[in-house]
């Protein structure tokens, strides 16, 4: 879009206007997070510009065992389980849904990804409750099975996109070969839609990764994760380790969207 | 997805042969001698009744997962705002006593006696604490005056119990009391979900106002309502002018442009929290430019305070509203814009009747998003925000895990979910639910 060399004054400064605010939105949705990241190297305890000197001392605190370490490994668990129960139950249901027509197929599919639209601090105060209930409150697999129910949507979404494309009658061709239904879905449906399902699981990844208000409601101190953690230090002690943290979790988000970027190429070249 | 091939199949029996062979290489391969169409409709039926029966079977653990750590969660987050049981299970005689009580006048001797065998049993079993807690939400003071008569009822030996009751403290006396009892005392009550909008039921008048100093919900309500529509209105002024940009600027440019909207979008909220409290802080480094700068010598107050919430807000949710405007914007074609150029329009009343319009769907997905997930914003608030700033969620949050008041957590959430499930249908119409078709 650039501007025609007989445009009139009016256009000069809408041309000029619009500029000037993409830019002031840019910056203020880029530059807080990475104008912080450098006080992570500082030497001293503030958290401002000018640093005392350079040193790693916060990166090395965070790699303690306590409380970080604790609190990476229980992230770990937390979503790795997470990411391999929504993906299986997400990609079948999304393979399901696509494959035949049948009633209330649309309500269905609404109650599927329904966990998306209802407000976070509902879900987890109904997680909180039904937890409550079956004494699983302050447990890893009660924070997995709430955790399990906001990542399935991102799952079933980003695969069935994937199988609006598919062509079923592929699948009959296989069976048609002598591969029983198992078999064609590993050998001809899986490879094809592989894209899709790796993208949906890092978002359930992510999703469980990131995710604080559930872990506050249902989270036991056994189960503190890198969001607990960092939500306790935000309020208690504020110091650069928590920088440190945030860099390092920025650098990984950044190196999973990469991995989602690519993976959407794949997809939409093959 | 959208083959509606065994529906018109099942209906017309004659074009379901003529559809056959694109459907199934093996049935027609071993069938190529059948020509008689209803035997082939009814195979076909079986055939699309199989995959039905398949499909349905693949989509079952994932429904019956959700079911169990979604869909009954969230029924019981709806019973428990109009469940009721501790006063009827701890003072279960009393309950009895009193179910054919009118309310009219100070109950029996028999409630009276009632009453002091539960609070006697109730005291030894360390339940009436909780019993207490629970009268108190009907009448303030109750408590305290549940536990002291819990705690002498062994001592009262009159032949009266309902005397001795009131010599020991007047308010037995007061019949307001005992309906308060009466009240609680049902298995299911309205009381949570009408405190949640400030209201209360009366013995006598019915639905009244709550009393002032119990009035805080609505404005919380309120005050969340505002805060998201804020956060909405800041979003689209700087939301648009970006989606414009990146929808209008070369392909290669788009690509980059997009990738910073992302970047911010892929960020864990609680490191852009984190962020700001860095940045807004008195000694932050905000204030410490503005000084450095001489602009001021004294730092500006922007944490704990609304400003902080609307700034921490806005950029958090600011993603949510360019990549909707962005996929709409993105095929609108520009002939329009200079099809109304060329036809005399100005530049600013062609965007408002040709270019705006054609933006709705995404406008609209992009604010009812904003605005549904702000309802429900708890941490950031919480961290930025000062002690007015609070909005439902962590009311929400204290209730269920601070004070324990499940009744009133659970009648908030439905009050908000209510509001959610009000906008979701304008939410649906515009934008079909794709949210995450992010590319």
């Amino acid at each position: 879009m650039a501007l025609p060399a007989n445009a009139t004054l009016g256009q000069q400064v809408g041309y000029v206007g619009l500029r000037v605010i993409c830019a002031f939105g840019f910056l203020f949705l880029l530059l807080p997070t990475l104008i912080i990241m450098p006080i992570s190297f500082s030497s001293g305890t503030f958290l401002n510009y000018p640093l005392p000197c350079l040193s790693l001392r916060w990166y090395e605190q965070v790699l303690q065992p306590h409380p970080w370490g604790f609190a990476f490994e229980n992230s770990m668990i937390v979503a790795c389980a997470t990411t391999v129960i929504a993906t299986v139950l997400g990609t079948l249901a999304a393979y399901g849904l696509t494959m035949a027509q049948f009633r209330f197929k649309g309500l269905l599919v609404g109650f599927l990804i329904s966990p998306l639209v209802v407000p976070l601090v509902i879900t987890a105060l109904a997680a909180y409750f039904a937890l409550a209930k079956v004494g699983l409150l302050g447990t890893h697999i009660g924070l997995i099975l709430a955790h399990t129910a906001l990542a399935t949507p991102f799952v079933v979404i980003t695969v069935t996109a994937t199988l609006q494309g598919f062509d079923h009658t592929m699948v009959r061709a296989a069976e048609s070969l002598g591969a029983n239904p198992i078999n064609a879905f590993f050998s001809v449906t899986l490879p094809l839609i592989l894209p899709g399902v790796l993208s949906g699981a890092v978002f359930a990844f992510v999703t469980s990764f990131d995710e604080i208000v559930v872990a506050l409601f249902v989270a036991g101190p056994g189960q503190f994760t890198m969001p607990r953690q960092l939500f306790a230090d935000l309020r208690d002690q504020l110091n650069p380790s928590i920088i440190a943290v945030a860099t390092l979790l920025t650098v990984a988000s950044i190196c999973l969207m990469a991995l989602i970027e690519i993976l959407q190429r794949r997809k939409d070249n093959g | 997805m959208r083959r509606r091939g065994g529906f018109a199949l099942r209906r017309s029996p004659g074009h379901a042969a003529l559809c056959w062979g694109g459907f199934g290489i093996s049935a027609s391969s071993r069938h190529a001698q059948t020509t008689d169409p209803s035997v082939l409709a009814g195979k076909l039926a079986r055939g699309d009744r199989a995959r039905k029966l398949t499909a349905l079977s693949l989509i079952a653990p994932l429904f019956l997962l959700l079911v169990c750590v979604f869909g009954v969660p969230i029924l019981a987050v709806l019973y428990y705002s109009v469940d009721n049981p501790l006063v009827s299970r701890i003072l279960p005689q009393t309950t009895a006593a009193m179910a054919e009580w009118d309310g009219q006048a100070l109950p029996g001797e028999a409630a009276f006696e009632a009453f002091a065998a539960d609070a006697k049993h109730a005291y030894k079993a360390k339940t009436i604490a909780r019993a207490a807690l629970r009268l108190n939400y009907e009448i303030a003071g109750f408590r305290s005056m549940t536990m002291k008569a819990a705690r002498r009822i062994k001592r009262l030996t009159g032949p009266s119990i309902k005397e001795d009751l009131i010599a020991l403290d007047k308010r037995w006396g007061d019949i307001a009391y005992w309906r308060a009892i009466k009240d609680a005392s049902a298995s299911y009550t309205p009381r949570y979900l009408l405190a949640a909008v400030d209201l209360k039921m009366t013995w006598d008048q019915g639905l009244v106002q709550a009393e002032e100093n119990r009035r805080i919900y609505l404005a919380y309500l309120t005050e969340t309502f505002w805060i998201s529509a804020v956060v909405v209105f800041l979003c689209v002024v700087i939301g648009y002018p970006i989606a414009y940009l990146i929808a209008t600027s070369k392909p290669a440019n788009q690509r980059i442009l997009f990738i910073l909207i992302l970047i911010p979008f892929w960020t864990s909220l609680l490191v852009r929290t984190a962020a700001w409290v860095v940045l807004l802080q008195n000694q932050g480094m905000i204030n410490g430019f503005l000084i450095w700068l001489g602009i001021t010598d004294q730092p500006f107050e922007m944490i704990f305070n609304r400003f902080g919430v609307y700034v921490a807000m806005v950029h958090i949710l600011l993603p949510f509203m360019v990549l909707p405007l962005y996929s709409v914007m993105k095929s609108i074609s520009t002939d329009y814009m200079r099809a109304a150029a060329s036809l005399g329009a100005r530049p600013f009343s062609a965007f408002l009747s040709i270019y705006l319009p054609q933006t709705i769907p995404g406008l609209g997905a992009g604010c009812l998003l904003v605005f549904v997930i702000s309802l429900g914003f708890y941490i950031t608030p919480a961290l930025v925000g000062g002690r007015s700033d609070q909005m439902v969620a962590s009311l929400i949050a204290e209730f269920a895990l601070g004070t324990a008041n499940w009744g009133m957590a659970a009648a908030l959430a439905v009050v908000v979910l209510v509001c959610v499930a009000a906008i979701y249908p304008i939410y649906h119409r515009f934008a079909g639910g794709d949210r995450m078709n992010l590319n």
